[in-house]
């Protein structure tokens, strides 16, 4: 019993030694671009990754057919929208973050990472997050606006302090 | 530039530049993960003991107490047909 326990556990690693290491890389690229850090200097990114591995780890065997990148990401997106909910409005003195989407909001982040970069369907990210499909698509578009076209508008005006506080 | 190619443009954007992923990354995840685990495995012990525990003093009091039994009157009936 002990040993089939023991050869189960050593299996059981190994799968999640394998799936660590195909996944880590793009779900550490997918946290950096959520938190906004540079690639070289991501310690809040890495932390959000841990977190969501060990949770994955933890379910392992419970998963049974569903997708365990899909567990990791759902979790690291519910921890982000949590802690970013948590932590507006503290982050005012703070430098602006060196990252690509520094110039976006915490959630604007969330929706442009989930849509475009994990390519997750509009009503999926929709449940994920909490929202309406139809705000998902609102904020993706407002996104990819800014980053497309980043001044020179009237709006970033009025944004001003928002950005800079994200 | 119409929606099609400003994605693609964004999805450029963001491909750019990989981090590096730590080498101690997996010995953390494993250690963390390993004490959650372990944690849950606690918690639902503490809680099979503590359901085992209430059944058990529910029935030893049910078995002591009866409080299915009618208690004895305390009033003496009349006294008729002396």
């Amino acid at each position: 019993m002990q040993e089939r326990q023991a050869s189960q556990g050593v299996r059981r690693a190994r799968e999640f030694e394998a799936f660590v290491a195909g996944a880590a890389g793009r779900l550490l690229h997918a946290a950096t671009l959520l938190t906004a850090e540079a690639p070289d200097d991501n310690p809040r990114a890495c932390r959000l990754l841990t977190l969501s591995l060990a949770h994955t780890y933890a379910c392992w065997d419970r998963l049974g057919g569903e997708d365990p990148y899909a567990c990791a990401r759902q979790h690291m997106a519910a921890r982000f929208a949590r802690e970013a909910w948590h932590q507006h409005g503290l982050g005012r003195g703070r430098p602006t973050p060196p990252g690509t989407l520094a110039a976006l909001t915490p959630q604007e982040r969330l929706v442009l990472v989930l849509r475009l970069y994990e390519g997750v369907a509009e009503e999926q990210a929709a449940a994920l997050l909490g929202l309406p499909p139809e705000r998902v698509r609102v904020i993706c578009d407002r996104a990819i606006t800014l980053l497309t076209h980043p001044p020179a508008r009237p709006a970033p005006a009025v944004r001003g302090p928002e950005v800079a506080r994200s | 530039m119409n929606r099609v190619e400003r994605e693609a443009a964004v999805r450029r954007l963001l491909e750019q530049t990989p981090p590096q992923v730590p080498a101690e990354l997996y010995a953390d995840v494993v250690r963390r993960g390993g004490r959650m685990l372990r944690r849950r495995t606690l918690a639902r012990r503490a809680m099979w003991l503590l359901l085992f525990a209430a059944v058990v003093a529910f029935t030893v009091w049910a078995l002591t107490v009866r409080p299915w039994v009618e208690p004895p009157s305390q009033t003496t009936p009349p006294v008729s047909d002396w």
